[in-house]
């Protein structure tokens, strides 16, 4: 890597302060960024450590029933701490990565990145949560705005994320062979406004939502109901491990699988 | 033979690797744990492009970068040699293989990914790196030569510029046989022909390779750590051939070695440039290859493109086998690369089976590609895998049961010479396929193939033999088959004199428990406790010069050395206890460490002996000299060759196209066994890493040149959940007729016989529940499985 400085706010304000000098680049859990700068294939002049803001941690259920995860949150964290009120999202974040990854990758970190192999941005997507940064909230819906595209400006940060808790809900993902990152991933919540389902791995746009599986599945939440439904290949990632046909396919299993699981 | 108590701990004991203790609670001494006072670091500028002419190199900028010590470029080895290859093929026209230069740093052209540029010695690596930013060169790009089908075709670009084309040897085996062949195949009843991949594999030792050399001014000496498998070899090979160094001014040390499974044999440029660059700096320099350097630099394994007929007559017996192959020789000849598809494969292609014609033709080519040599089993698995493939081809285009087929044709009577130049000396093909049946419950398979549909997946059962010629090998037939080296072994047994012993062996430990296992060896032949006994390796100051360890050849030949030296030291020891009991020498009997003269009470113990060498008081000096040391070298008469029979069952999700490994069962015969915990260890890891091939592992370029699968992130590596709980037996043993110690080897053979059983067992899967998918390539991962079931 090449040679920076590195800020380690306490407060949320310190960090904000902090992003606003040259070059700097906020640290969630450095699952992905500190791989990058090894490679050097970044040079930020200052990095910006988010893991020592209390009030950026913590899982809790808010009064108008929303779970509510600081963007600081690790998957471990979440994997334990959600259980309890969401278990769709914390098998999700139990299954990221392995246990190193597990305890230093946070929720925030992940969304910010939006790496379209990443699980949470399914969880986000199909959750309709709402994504809280520094100065606005920012719906799933608008947040997600193609491979490693987001709506979050320059230095904001993910403060925290704000999950509508669905009635049942499942993510089932096909492991890519090699990096066990999702190849294709689907995630499944069926709430009282109806049933999203949001495809991660498989686009070259990032997450995305299949709505004929949403319309389908909102009208009789079964397996059968997906039958003869498969989305379009055009826009799937083809490489060494998939054609875009087969990722298009996947995402039709997925899906069944993912209902079937839905508790 | 074997004593089953608690206490002992020479031959049959399953004692505890020694060595774990160290390697598992941090305390192993790897290459970069090595550092020497004053030390630089270098880093290496690599080629981005397969194929390119350096049009311009100006390291003027970087020489003035903080911490820059020097920078070297392909012109600072115009004199130097080329790395060397250690192996000359002569084609079936009677030429010699084609030998481009190889040089240190790339000079004129890259050739590969990951061909070196330039190197940057400087205080830190960080400055190092930030110094080979600042070197500003032009590389004008080139068509490059990827696929060795298109390489062979006229107007390919050209690897070498210096060669006539991209073919280094076209070599027929054996070349008598193949008019016989073709009548053969012509009259035979039946012919099953079959195209397969055999797919490139990065070897990935957890340790990345590391080399540190340093200079002495004081007398011209120089040591170099580098992470080998040989390193007596490393020094003949870059002593003699790349810096003129001769042997007794050069040291090599490869100490605590982090897996090597081939690619740590070779002689690489990077440890050539190190020892150069410590005379050239003055200062001691170090590298440490990076995982992302391994994948472009350590040499690759297999990618052969082969085709192989089997002829049968009327009543299923094998008549003839015909093959024809393209080897993957990568951009240049690694130390070792003409010898895995030639003689390592060849030899091989009559495995089992008492087929009575056999052709192998092999075209090696050259790629613009990371250079290829052996890994894990290097052409007997090609050999193994396509002969074993064909077999279960045809057995299902007939109709009849594939063990039954396998069976009726096995080789059944020895010493049995194949049509391909080898001699078998001992095995009993029919008992490890008996053993095979009854652990893998064969007879249970359609029950739980019921199972499995009943979940909705499909089931398959893939069973395979496999025969290997290692313990390599007599260095008189390896040198006409063109090595340019011996393959001899050597031990020096250094008894001290207190009865402790170091045994030095040129043989090299890299993870098989030599340290442990060797020992047994001596115990038993002296009778005393194997803790008493301690190996020494991986140093070219330490030990006689040997030849490594690769082949599955250590306990072999290496073993077989070090029972020569044990043997003299038991010849004089019993001289000296002749004379300290005042009996004849004929009369004393060494057991339990004591020696005894036969028919009294008398004895004196191991220790009195050794020390009596060391404090000769009362001591026959007239006849024999004080100390008690003792060196061997052993070189054997033939090839040893293991056998075994595998089975896999796999369960496979017709809906992703995934498969699982539900039972994988090895019944092998490697002979006489010194410590069964450890062969049952090295089976255990040679199975992974076959399943690794069969099912994940796949080193891709795309038609450019550009590695596909550079990091893990691409480059499916085998883990713990990938592998089922292994049911492996080496209880048939045929003990090889040839070294004291009737041992056959085991390294390899996991390696070589799991991706038959695997992939045997994927088409049988994709031949239930109405499937029919007559082959796929390695490795089945889900999306090909999936496409293979789209037909």
């Amino acid at each position: 890597m090449y040679a920076f400085e590195i800020e380690r706010p306490t407060t949320l304000a310190d960090a904000v302060a902090a992003l606003g000098r040259e070059e700097a680049q906020a640290l969630g859990g450095g699952q992905t960024l500190i791989p990058t700068l090894k490679q050097r294939l970044a040079m930020p002049s200052v990095l910006v450590s988010l893991s020592g803001i209390a009030e950026m941690r913590g899982v809790s259920v808010n009064d108008a029933g929303l779970l509510c995860i600081g963007g600081g949150t690790t998957h471990g964290t979440v994997a334990k701490e959600a259980a309890a009120h969401y278990p769709g999202l914390a098998d999700l974040a139990s299954h990221i990565g392995d246990p190193a990854v597990r305890n230093r990758g946070t929720i925030g970190g992940s969304l910010a990145n939006n790496d379209p192999s990443a699980c949470y941005p399914a969880a986000a997507l199909a959750s309709g949560a709402t994504i809280v940064t520094n100065t606005r909230e920012i719906t799933a819906d608008d947040y997600f705005q193609g491979m490693f595209t987001t709506a979050l400006e320059e230095g904001e940060i993910v403060t925290e994320v704000k999950f509508p808790i669905p009635e049942v809900s499942c993510y089932i993902k096909f492991e890519q062979p090699a990096s066990r990152f999702a190849l294709v991933g689907v995630f499944v919540a069926k709430s009282a406004d109806g049933v999203r389902v949001a495809v991660t791995g498989a686009s070259n746009n990032g997450v995305f939502r299949w709505s004929e599986a949403e319309a389908a599945l909102s009208s009789e939440f079964s397996v059968g109901a997906l039958d003869g439904l498969s989305v379009a290949s055009d826009d799937m990632i083809a490489d060494l491990h998939g054609s875009a046909a087969y990722r298009a396919h996947l995402v039709g299993v997925m899906t069944k699988r993912a209902v079937a699981g839905a508790k | 033979m074997p004593k089953d108590t608690a206490s002992h701990t020479g031959i049959g004991a399953s004692t505890k690797r020694r060595e774990d203790v160290r390697f598992l609670t941090g305390n192993g001494n790897y290459t970069d744990d090595i550092s020497v006072f004053g030390q630089a670091y270098v880093h290496f500028l690599r080629s981005d492009v397969a194929h390119g002419r350096i049009t311009s190199i100006d390291t003027s900028a970087a020489e003035g970068m903080p911490g820059v010590v020097k920078i070297f470029t392909g012109k600072d080895f115009e004199a130097v040699g080329s790395i060397p290859c250690g192996w000359q093929v002569t084609d079936r026209h009677g030429a010699v293989m084609k030998e481009p230069r190889h040089p240190v740093l790339a000079y004129g052209k890259v050739r590969h990914v990951g061909d070196p540029i330039a190197a940057i010695v400087a205080d830190s690596l960080a400055e190092a790196r930030d110094a080979a930013e600042a070197i500003v060169y032009d590389i004008e790009e080139l068509p490059a030569a990827v696929n060795m089908k298109d390489a062979l075709k006229d107007g390919a670009p050209l690897v070498h510029d210096d060669l006539s084309d991209n073919l280094c040897y076209d070599w027929g085996f054996v070349e008598e046989n193949k008019g016989a062949v073709n009548e053969a195949i012509k009259t035979a009843a039946h012919v099953t022909t079959l195209e397969l991949v055999n797919n490139r594999l990065v070897a990935n030792p957890m340790e990345p390779r590391v080399a540190v050399a340093e200079w002495n001014k004081s007398n011209d000496e120089y040591t170099l750590y580098t992470t080998s498998q040989n390193p007596h070899v490393i020094r003949l090979l870059m002593g003699a051939f790349v810096l003129g160094i001769p042997e007794h001014k050069l040291r090599v040390v490869a100490p605590d070695v982090g897996g090597g499974f081939g690619t740590k044999i070779f002689h690489y440029a990077e440890e050539a440039f190190c020892t150069f660059a410590a005379k050239a700096c003055k200062r001691p320099v170090k590298w440490t290859s990076t995982r992302s350097e391994a994948f472009m630099s350590d040499a690759h394994g297999r990618d052969h493109v082969t085709k192989i007929e089997l002829a049968l007559d009327k009543d299923n017996n094998f008549t003839a086998i015909r093959t024809e192959t393209l080897a993957n020789m990568g951009a240049y000849l690694s130390t070792f690369a003409p010898s895995v598809p030639t003689w390592l494969h060849g030899t091989l292609m009559a495995g089992n089976y008492k087929t009575p014609n056999i052709y192998v033709n092999v075209k090696a080519v050259f790629t613009n590609t990371v250079p290829v040599d052996a890994y894990r089993g290097a052409g007997r698995p090609e050999a193994t895998y396509q002969l074993e493939r064909v077999i279960d081809m045809a057995a299902r285009e007939l109709g009849v049961d594939p063990i039954a087929l396998r069976r009726q044709n096995f080789i059944t009577e020895f010493p049995y010479a194949t049509p391909v130049a080898v001699e078998y000396d001992t095995g009993d093909y029919p008992a490890t396929m008996d053993k095979l049946e009854e652990i893998a419950d064969l007879a249970g398979f359609a029950a739980r193939r019921k199972e499995s549909e009943a979940k909705g997946k499909l089931r398959g059962l893939g069973v395979n033999c496999y025969i290997e010629a290692c313990g390599i090998a007599p260095s008189n037939l390896v040198g006409q088959l063109g090595a340019r080296a011996g393959l001899y072994e050597s031990a020096t047994v250094r008894v001290n004199a207190t009865g402790s012993i170091s045994v030095m062996t040129g043989s090299h430990s890299h993870g098989q428990g030599h340290e442990t296992a060797f020992p047994q060896v001596v115990a038993e032949m002296l009778g005393i406790d194997a803790s008493m006994i301690d190996i020494v390796h991986g140093d070219t100051a330490r030990g006689p010069m040997g030849m490594g360890t690769y082949g599955s050849r250590s306990l072999a030949v290496g073993g077989s050395a070090m029972v020569r030296a044990t043997e003299k030291i038991i010849n004089k020891a019993k001289k000296i206890a002749a004379h300290l009991m005042e009996a004849s020498e004929g009369d004393i009997e060494l057991k339990d460490g004591q020696f005894t003269v036969a028919g009294t009470d008398k004895s004196v113990a191991w220790g009195d002996v050794t020390l009596a060498a060391y404090v000769p008081h009362n001591y026959p000096l007239d006849d024999i000299e004080p100390g008690l040391e003792e060196t061997a070298f052993y070189d054997p008469s033939n090839f040893t060759y293991p056998s075994g029979a595998y089975a896999c069952e796999v369960e496979l999700d017709p809906e992703t196209g995934k498969v699982t490994i539900e039972r994988f069962s090895a019944a092998d015969d490697f002979g006489n066994i010194i410590n069964p915990m450890i062969v049952s260890g090295q089976v255990h890891g040679g199975i992974a890493q076959g399943i690794g091939q069969a099912l994940l592992e796949n080193c891709a370029y795309d038609e450019n040149g550009q590695l596909l699968s550079a990091s893990y992130m691409d480059y499916a590596m085998p883990r713990a959940a990938d592998v089922p709980f292994y049911a492996v037996d080496h209880s048939c043993q045929t003990p090889c007729t040839h070294n004291p110690l009737g041992v056959k080897g085991c390294g390899e053979a996991g390696a070589i016989g799991s991706p038959p059983a695997v992939i045997n067992a994927v088409i049988d899967a994709l031949n239930s529940g109405g499937h029919k998918v007559a082959h796929m390539d390695m490795p089945a991962s889900p999306s090909r499985v999936w496409a293979a079931m789209q037909g």
